[in-house]
């Protein structure tokens, strides 16, 4: 496969919905409440669509989804990281579904590639932004425990929300804009949350770059070893 | 399920005196009124007067059926992210979700009988309300996926339609939705199952391997034969139950023979013939002490399965704290009445 | 979740546009705004509904099977309120 612009960028985002979609199917049979048990499975099946209609504009998805290699994978670190408590899902979620909002607002708005799916996108991401929202609210300012669980989960994953602005290719939009809109609204409903707006920087140290350059973090191989594991076992099988 | 009108079953002995105590006189009316009704097949309402047993007998199997639901989840969601493909993904998390969402409908129908959720999974945490023993067996390979879907799903589904017109309104009413819901599971399943047996020689293996496993446990789902069966005569009578275990038992074993040979699977009973005289298949003995032992606890995954939901509940418990404070803090009381702002009130559109 | 904790809400859903809301279930939520997204995501997932309404369901009076006849027999020997009730020529169109 060569990588286009446009098959690059279809794997950076698709690859971004598929791994979190994975990350969320992980909490079914463990949620908090029965409800949020259907609420979870909700927003995974979402992303789970978006990845497919994603990936296959670069190819086919599921030798995309089970064949590549970790360092061929373009998702952001943020989505692959190991689900944590709930706080830290819920973080992961306010951070990751306000960008994905933003960013398909704009794409839903001009022509290209990627216009239709983002129109029908944005508004799924929307309510995904409404339900991070609406648990922020409740972790941050419901017990001494919860916010503690909040604020650190908040801190844990700041580093990583500074790949989310880094342009890809073959995406045209504002993102110095993007990251203006995103600061504001996290922050404005941290605030509300009564969550102090994490101070640290907001990417790792490492020149080499991420998860857009393909560089992961240790446990993104576990979790795709987890799930590629039954298809790589049955070369060439349809299931 | 619930009706506006679930709130007192204090309400239903209303008549009750000081004491509590019904006089017997007016019990035997309500009886009568109760039994014509039944007789009449017209539904039981939350509120109407009911015989305890009637009510205990509800309550018990409403919330087995709840607590399956959920419980169930598990040997299913042990596949998700292992699922081979995307597009079996997405299905089995769809499925996953169904069954959180009928354990939901479930548990709402027994709250009408005045028993809160809470109530009911404490007892499901410490063992004195049951699941199906079904969910004690593990799910091993992925073709467990479908044989839990063909065969598990196909049970279930074989006893719930029936219950589509159980006396109990809120229960006949839950499992309607349920059954609508349901009827993606099975078809799923043997899709999946079909596609491993059309495959390649390991898949057509995993396949029937799965179905060995399964097939035993699936025909025990339909409860102990008629002439053991503890509840069931009494449940017959007040239409909780509208057919027999071994008559439903039967049905779904003539149903399942066909299927499986379009599976191009076996199934594992050498006895299972046609009898033309009886219009029904014969089938081999089934092993009511596996079932009995796996009842009591000692199936390969008891122990697994109500740690499991124990530990979810118990992990969560700072979460639902944490928005019943938040609940407290923001709307007075809990569950006062918050004005819907308009845009909330019409998710999808204009009212 | 305790009771006081997470209260009980019924859940009424508009199937369409035209609809009366209609009373699909209950469900438990901390307050009304999770109620709702509960409902949605419990009772719309198969694109069921255009517009949900949450009531706390103890806030909900109900007339009690007691009074049932009180209530409800009354009305059944009027059939003058019926359009039925009332003879017609043949041919007189438009009534």
């Amino acid at each position: 496969m060569t990588v286009t612009a446009h098959t690059g960028a279809a794997l950076a985002l698709g690859d971004d919905a598929l791994v979190l979609s994975h990350r969320l199917g992980e909490w079914a049979g463990h949620a908090p409440v029965l409800e949020e048990e259907v609420a979870l499975a909700n927003i995974a099946l979402d992303l789970l669509g978006q990845a497919r209609v994603l990936l296959s504009m670069a190819g086919d998805e599921d030798e995309l989804a089970y064949l590549r290699e970790e360092r061929a994978f373009r998702n952001l670190q943020l989505v692959e990281q190991p689900g944590g408590d709930f706080a830290h899902t819920i973080a992961r979620q306010l951070y990751f579904s306000t960008y994905q909002r933003l960013l398909y607002t704009q794409l839903a708005a001009q022509e290209g590639a990627f216009a239709g799916l983002a129109a029908k996108a944005v508004k799924e991401v929307a309510y995904h932004q409404d339900h991070a929202e609406q648990w922020t609210l409740r972790l941050g300012d419901g017990t001494a425990q919860s916010h503690e669980r909040m604020r650190r989960a908040c801190e844990a994953l700041w580093r990583f929300t500074g790949e989310m602005f880094q342009p890809i290719e073959g995406v045209e939009v504002d993102w110095a804009g993007l990251q203006t809109a995103w600061l504001e609204s996290v922050s404005d409903t941290l605030r509300r949350a009564t969550l102090e707006v994490p101070e640290g920087p907001r990417s790792g140290a490492w020149a080499a770059g991420a998860g857009r350059q393909g560089l992961h973090t240790e446990p993104f191989g576990r979790m795709l070893a987890e799930m590629q594991h039954l298809h790589r076992s049955h070369p060439g099988a349809s299931w | 399920m619930v009706e506006g009108d679930r709130m007192a079953p204090a309400a239903a002995h209303r008549t009750a005196s000081v004491d509590g105590a019904v006089p017997e006189a007016d019990t035997a009316v309500y009886e009568a009124v109760f039994n014509a009704a039944v007789a009449a097949d017209e539904r039981i309402e939350p509120r109407d007067w009911m015989p305890d047993a009637y009510r205990s007998t509800l309550v018990r199997q409403i919330a087995q059926h709840a607590h399956s639901e959920i419980i169930g989840m598990q040997p299913e969601a042990n596949w998700i992210s292992r699922a081979p493909s995307l597009r079996r993904k997405a299905i089995l998390m769809a499925k996953v979700q169904d069954e959180a969402g009928h354990g939901l409908y479930l548990y709402s129908a027994v709250e009408t009988l005045g028993v809160s959720r809470e109530e009911l999974l404490d007892k499901l945490h410490t063992g004195r309300q049951k699941y199906s023993s079904i969910f004690n067996y593990p799910t091993l390979t992925w073709a467990d996926v479908g044989a839990i879907g063909w065969l598990v799903d196909g049970a279930a589904i074989t006893n719930q339609v029936p219950l589509c017109r159980c006396s109990y309104g809120p229960y006949a009413r839950a499992m309607v939705r349920v059954c609508k819901e349901e009827s993606f599971h099975q078809r799923q399943g043997y899709e999946l199952l079909l596609a491993l047996s059309q495959g390649t020689p390991e898949q057509h293996a995993m396949a029937q391997d799965a179905v060995d496993r399964w097939w035993w446990p699936s025909l025990m789902m339909f409860g102990p034969p008629d002439d053991e069966s503890a509840h069931s005569a009494q449940s017959m009578a007040w239409k909780i139950k509208r057919h027999s275990n071994d008559e439903l038992r039967q049905r779904f074993i003539d149903i399942c023979v066909p299927q499986a040979k379009s599976l191009n699977l076996t199934l594992p009973d050498p006895d299972l013939r046609w009898n033309e005289e009886r219009g029904h298949y014969d089938f081999g003995p089934i092993d009511w002490a596996e079932f009995r032992e796996v009842i009591k606890g000692n199936g390969p995954c008891n122990e697994q399965r109500i740690s499991q939901r124990r530990k979810a509940h118990d992990e969560g418990a700072w979460v639902r704290e944490a928005a019943a404070a938040y609940a407290a803090k923001h709307n007075g009381a809990t569950g006062a009445a918050v004005e819907p702002s308009a845009d909330t009130a019409d998710m999808n559109g204009k009212a | 979740m305790t009771t006081e904790q997470s209260p009980l809400w019924e859940v009424f859903v508009r199937s369409r546009r035209g609809l009366s809301h209609t009373h699909a279930g209950s469900l438990h939520a901390p307050d009304a705004e999770l109620a709702l997204r509960n409902a949605r995501d419990l009772y719309t997932r198969r694109g069921e509904g255009v517009s949900i309404w949450v009531v706390p369901s103890k806030a909900i009076t109900a007339s009690s099977p007691d009074e049932k006849d009180a209530f409800f027999e009354p009305a059944a020997d009027k059939p003058y309120r019926h359009p039925t009730f009332y003879e017609i020529p043949e041919g007189v169109k438009h009534l």
